[in-house]
Formats: structure tokens, C-alpha cells, sequence
């Protein structure tokens, strides 16, 4: 019983190394240039580089509206300041 | 300087609506090929990144020896204009890095020391943000301790084994690879350009709240 439970345990073990080695791609001998690589495995650079810049423009963009923002509400609560100042020594 | 920020402004944009014409037309480099165009940009943000540390950390030096409130104004408009920086170059080099490496980023000593200087400085703009009264000292300390990094960041690419390379290639590029090194000083003198104007202009916010601040305080007495 045991010697059947072994021989199986064997073979499962077999097949599933065997299926592995045989899904192996095949072992690279020599130097393959990035340019003659299968396009499965080539990585197209133009969508990497459009990202970064349009990050750069997008980053740069926003940061100048939070200036434009911030500055416009402190010029906001300063002319409201000025105003209350103001009433507030006409009726004295 | 409010005079000559509108002709900065416009020629600003115009150097940068050109670069791309200029990089497109470029020498491709090599063994990097299309990739390598991220560095008309991701090494002139770096310069700019850190020129505003290198003005935030002499600014918190001065603010804390003279305590001139105005040195502090530029050392805070300073530190934000450069994380800003700091994160471009953050972003762009891990897309070049994608392609050139086969992964996003490597914790190598350049990339890590990159890092630090820019979570420093994004510490330095959260400890002014909710520090509280006083903070403006501790926190020129931390900008004079990002500052003192800065020149580890450089020479890290240099003199440790790292992925990254070398950036000793930048002072020799005029030599080295000729048609690369005019589009990419042109991009590096639109990116000072730029951040002169953008630092100008967050100056400009910080002595406007001053002035409110001054004002709520006489409104008060």
C-alpha cells in the first residue's frame, strides 16, 4: 500500500515539475539587443515619457491656481478688514 | 520685482512652449533611445529643488542669528516651491526608471538621499502649517538640516555604487554628447526661470498675510 501511495506521490510530483519545465521559455545563450526583442516584451517608451510630462505641466499648472487662490483671499480679507476698520472710525 | 515679473512671466512661457521643439530635436541617446528625453526636465527640477532648499536653509540660517521676520517669509516660500520641484523630479525619474531599469524605483543611497531631502522639506511645510507659535524656529532648524543633505544627494550617484547615473555626466555634457547639451541648459535656464517666478510669487503671498496679520493685530488694539 505504501509502495502504490509512493509511486503516486511520485508521479504527481513529476508532473508537476515536468509542467513547469515545459512552460519554461528557452534559456538566452547570447546578448539579444533591446530593439530585436519580441514586442511582447519590448516596453514602449512614448506613453512613459508623455506621462511625465504631462505630469510636469499638470503639477505646475495647479501649484500656480493655489498661489492665485491663496493670494486672492488674503487681498479678500484684507479689503474686508480695511472696510470694518474703516466703518468702525467713521462712527466714532 | 512686481516690475519685472509680467516680461518673466511671458518669457518663461515662451522658453518652455519651445523646449519641447528643442528636445524633439534632439540626439537620441544611444542605449536609453525615446526614455532618455525625460531628462530635459527631470535633472533642470532637481536644480530647481534644490536651489529653493539652498534659499530656504541660508534664509533659516539668517532668520535664526538676525531673527528678521522677512528671512523667514523667504525661507517658507523657498521650502514649498522646492518640494513641488522635488516631487517632479520624484515622479518623472521612476517613469524613466521603468523603462531604463525594468522597475519603478531601487532603494540605492541617490534615490534614497532624494527622497529624504523632499520628505524633510514636506515635514519643514507641515511643521509650519500646524507647529503652532514658535515653530518658525524649529523649523528653520530642520530647513538648515535638509540643506546640509543636499550635497550628499549629489555626490551619492558619484561615489557609491548605485543604479543611478553618475551625476558628474551634467558638467561634462558639453563635451561628451554636444547636440544634448544645448537643449538640455536651455531647459534648465526655463526651469530657474520658472522658479524664480513661482518663488517671487509665493514671496509675494507671504508678505501680503504678514501684512493682514499686522493689520488684524492693530484692529484688535
Amino acid at each position: 500500500m505504501s509502495v502504490i501511495r509512493t509511486t503516486v506521490s511520485a508521479c504527481c510530483a513529476w508532473l508537476l515539475v515536468a509542467s513547469a519545465w515545459a512552460f519554461q521559455p528557452p534559456p538566452q545563450r547570447e546578448f539579444v539587443p533591446v530593439s530585436q526583442l519580441p514586442p511582447t516584451e519590448q516596453m514602449p517608451a512614448a506613453p512613459l515619457l508623455i506621462s511625465a510630462y504631462a505630469f510636469v505641466w499638470v503639477a505646475l499648472m495647479v501649484y500656480l491656481w493655489t498661489i492665485w487662490r491663496r493670494l486672492n483671499k488674503v487681498e479678500a480679507d484684507m479689503q474686508a478688514l480695511e472696510r470694518r476698520m474703516a466703518q468702525r472710525s467713521g462712527t466714532r | 520685482m512686481r516690475r519685472f515679473f509680467t516680461p518673466l512671466a511671458v518669457l518663461t512661457a515662451l522658453m518652455l512652449a519651445y523646449a519641447p521643439v528643442l528636445i524633439a530635436n534632439a540626439p537620441f541617446e544611444s542605449t536609453m533611445g525615446l526614455i532618455q528625453k525625460i531628462f530635459y526636465f527631470h535633472v533642470p527640477s532637481w536644480f530647481a529643488m534644490f536651489t529653493g532648499v539652498f534659499i530656504c536653509g541660508i534664509a533659516s540660517v539668517v532668520y535664526l542669528f538676525k531673527g528678521r521676520p522677512q528671512t523667514d517669509r523667504l525661507a517658507v516660500a523657498a521650502a514649498e516651491v522646492a518640494v513641488v520641484f522635488g516631487l517632479i523630479g520624484l515622479v518623472t525619474g521612476p517613469l524613466w526608471a521603468r523603462k531604463s531599469w525594468g522597475v519603478w524605483w531601487q532603494w540605492d543611497a541617490h534615490l534614497t538621499m532624494a527622497l529624504i531631502v523632499e520628505l524633510i522639506f514636506v515635514g519643514y511645510l507641515l511643521l509650519r502649517a500646524y507647529g503652532g507659535p514658535g515653530s518658525e524656529k524649529l523649523s528653520a532648524a530642520v530647513a538648515i538640516f535638509g540643506m546640509a543633505n543636499v550635497p550628499f544627494v549629489y555626490v551619492s550617484a558619484n561615489i557609491w555604487r548605485t543604479v543611478h547615473p553618475p551625476t558628474s555626466v551634467v558638467p561634462e555634457l558639453g563635451r561628451t554628447a554636444p547636440g544634448m547639451a544645448g537643449p538640455f541648459w536651455y531647459c534648465v535656464l526655463a526651469f530657474m526661470l520658472l522658479f524664480t517666478l513661482l518663488f517671487s510669487a509665493r514671496t509675494h503671498l507671504e508678505r501680503r498675510r504678514a501684512e493682514l496679520d499686522e493689520l488684524y493685530l492693530d484692529e484688535e488694539e
